[in-house]
């Protein structure tokens, strides 16, 4: 007979429990963010010649992306913005009629990689300021540094953490945070819906757990009860038996907070359970992605996204105007259509050339009073408004709700 | 919990157990042969769900795909043993296992970097029109994972009793050393082992992946409830293995109905440990003799 080793049996059991893990951890990285909808080959220079119009020492800005990696969906479109924009700031005159470089480091989708690439901008290229990070993981690694150094930050990540807790008086944001998109999905179901009963269906990690408890703490100042709360896992291949419980507590509508491929599991098993209440999702689906994987299944489901998805809804004649010169600027420089992410980089370039334009100066500390002076500043994801307490800049009305029509995207009202 | 539910609860957890059942089927054949928990195991059902896309993908109707993935996912088991196993055969058990860990890193790495990061769909083999079962209701999907769990463990169970080939795999299973000095090839035993559970976990996943997507990572989940159900049923016995996959299955759907989803790894796994308690040979396992 087999010699049945017990130790064998149980070191198995841990080895696999913890390939597992490593799998679960694997997918988390990508959490934050919604995949990209259009790929991007782009071709841009990092050409550094400075045009003759500005002269003298160039005004050094760094700038840590995802370039490649897994996150290089996002950091790649983010890459060539960031070099197309040095070029279109050069070819406009430069700042303070200086020209502007912007090193871009790529820490391969890696925080560890972010955190070298930081410190080398900071002590060995000595760089005004810092664009960065792609993910939340990678920023929220390089916050202290640029903290202690006193250098003034602008993220491209959406994880509450980034501006919520401190260190926070040197780093200012871009992308809507992942709260404010809870609070749009949340507006949609109160206000649009009208319904006061919900059913929430959240991912356990910590995209789907964070916004989980986002809508716990708001739904009740809208009036809206929430009668069932479930979760499951990232890499649960079926959701029937949550939804079979949520069903049973009579929903009128449920939020899907998660990324791929969960919330499309979710829809499909909500078809299949004949469950015909709205279903609300996050704006972790906000990608081609989610609709090949749900198929008809996706039809009528609705999330929360940026304008930059439905140029039609901005309705701001100035940040109207600044979207399509961005579109029509990437698609010249690319060849692509920009996605959300090319957006944040973007902002981020044009928000600190904007200050320090109006700093007069490249000091530290005159950026950052700059920036926490800004407000109603035009950009691809809304219009932003910094003060010394708030580092996000944006609002609910920055944000709009899509509806998945015909296999495709369209502005709900 | 109303009837309704209850039924739909035990349903559900049916249909996820069958997927379980099907791997643990894997396991049990290498097992049963070699003695080699199989940790790519649940990479062969990945690799399986994503060739079949590709396959797919090329224009190739669904069931000219879902050979094609069965028999490249086979060559792949195929290659793997004479690459990695075949030349650890003299080395001990542990060595092996040690192997198959590092082999199902290298397959997720690869599909990773071949099929990207996002999780990849495959059209439903007989739509997606639910079948009603009194209040509970189930994809025609599922039927299709069912059906193939049970084909397969009947193919299994006649193979082990009534093939010569058969007999040989529980020979070398009983004793190799023996079995060899009666002329069985035992390395030809391994190499069949291993090609057939390649090819049995590779069609449970392009089964599964019309209703729940195949990513890169997929397996390493998958894998690990097939190994727990191959245990809870007794390794090595096939009916163990659908057992201890089906009741898996309906213990984590009851434990979402009953306690709570963020629960249902945890109470699935306390009953295991339990059962494993009392039974430590498992649901179906025969007590091992020992040997003086």
């Amino acid at each position: 007979m087999h010699r049945k080793n017990v130790v064998i049996v149980v070191a198995v059991l841990a080895a696999l429990g913890l390939l597992w893990m490593v799998g679960c951890g694997g997918g988390e990285t990508t959490t934050t963010t919604a995949a990209p909808t259009t790929e991007t080959t782009a071709v841009a220079t990092t050409d550094t010649t400075a045009p003759a119009g500005p002269s003298g020492d160039p005004i050094l800005i760094g700038a840590v992306v995802s370039a490649t990696g897994p996150a290089s969906p996002l950091g790649e479109p983010e890459r060539a913005v960031l070099a197309m924009m040095e070029t279109q700031i050069n070819d406009a005159g430069g700042v303070l009629g200086r020209p502007v470089q912007i090193i871009i480091e790529d820490d391969q989708s890696n925080p560890k990689e972010a955190v070298t690439a930081t410190q080398k901008l900071i002590q060995q290229d000595k760089v005004v300021a810092l664009i960065g990070c792609t993910t939340s993981g990678a920023t929220l690694a390089i916050k202290p540094i640029t903290a202690e150094a006193g250098i003034p930050q602008l993220a491209m990540a959406a994880s509450n953490a980034i501006t919520d807790e401190p260190p926070m008086d040197w780093i200012w944001r871009t992308p809507q945070k992942d709260a404010l998109a809870a609070a749009r999905a949340l507006k949609y179901v109160a206000e649009t819906l009208g319904v006061t009963k919900i059913a929430v269906l959240h991912d356990e990690n910590a995209f789907g757990a964070s916004g989980a408890a986002e809508i716990a703490k708001s739904a009740p100042g809208l009036g809206l009860e929430i009668v069932a709360t479930e979760s499951y896992k990232t890499d649960d291949t079926d959701v029937t038996a949550q939804l079979t419980k949520i069903k049973g507590a009579n929903p009128e509508a449920l939020i899907v907070w998660g990324t791929n491929p969960g919330p499309a599991v979710a829809a499909k098993n909500m078809k299949q359970l004949g469950m015909e209440i709205p279903y609300i999702g996050s704006h972790g689906i906000a990608n081609k992605a989610f609709i090949d994987l749900a198929g008809d299944a996706a039809e009528g489901v609705v999330f929360p996204a940026g304008k930059l998805l439905a140029v039609e809804s901005i309705t701001d004649p100035a940040q109207k105007a600044v979207v399509s010169q961005f579109v029509a600027a990437f698609e010249a420089a690319t060849g692509g259509k920009p996605n959300t992410f090319a957006g944040h980089a973007f902002d981020a370039s044009a928000l600190l050339v904007n200050a320090i334009n109006t700093a007069q100066s490249t000091d530290a500390a005159a950026i950052q009073s700059a920036l926490n002076a800004t407000t109603g500043f035009p950009g691809t994801g809304g219009i932003f408004n910094y003060s010394s307490t708030d580092h996000d800049g944006l609002s609910v009305d920055d944000m709009i709700m899509i509806k998945i029509e015909g296999g495709a995207w369209v502005w709900a009202k | 919990m109303s009837f309704d539910q209850f039924l739909q609860y035990i349903v559900s957890g049916i249909t996820n157990g069958s997927i379980y059942a099907l791997t643990a089927l894997g396991f049990t054949l290498i097992y049963n042969a070699t003695d080699i928990i199989n940790f790519a195991q649940g990479e062969f059902v990945m690799l399986g769900g994503l060739t079949a896309v590709s396959l797919h993908r090329l224009g190739l109707p669904l069931p000219v795909a879902f050979c094609g993935a069965v028999l490249i996912v086979m060559l792949v088991g195929i290659i793997f043993e004479l690459l990695a196993i075949r030349p650890l055969l003299k080395a001990s058990v542990l060595a092996q296992i040690i192997v198959t860990i590092g082999a199902s890193l290298a397959f997720r790495t690869f599909a990773m970097i071949f099929w990207g990061r996002d999780s990849l769909p495959l059209p439903a083999f007989s739509g997606e029109t639910p079948i009603k079962i009194f209040g509970a209701r189930m994809t025609p999907q599922s039927l299709w994972v069912m059906g193939l769990t049970l084909v397969i463990v009947v193919a299994l169970q006649l193979f082990y009793r009534r093939t010569l080939a058969g007999k040989a795999v529980r020979a070398c299973s009983v004793n190799p050393e023996a079995a060899r000095l009666m002329g069985i090839s035992y390395s030809r035993v391994v190499l069949i082992s291993f090609a057939v559970s390649a090819a049995i976990s590779a069609a449970g996943g392009v089964l599964i992946t019309p209703s729940s997507f195949m990513g890169y990572g997929s397996g390493a989940m998958i894998g690990l409830k097939g190994f727990a159900a191959a245990i809870l049923g007794g390794l090595g016995s096939p009916i163990g293995a659908v057992l201890g996959g089906l009741a898996l299955g309906v213990l984590e759907s009851l434990a979402v109905g009953v306690v709570s989803a963020g629960y249902k790894d945890a109470v699935a796994f306390l009953i295991l440990l339990a059962v494993l308690f009392v039974r430590p040979q498992g649901l179906m396992g025969q007590r091992p003799v020992e040997k003086v």
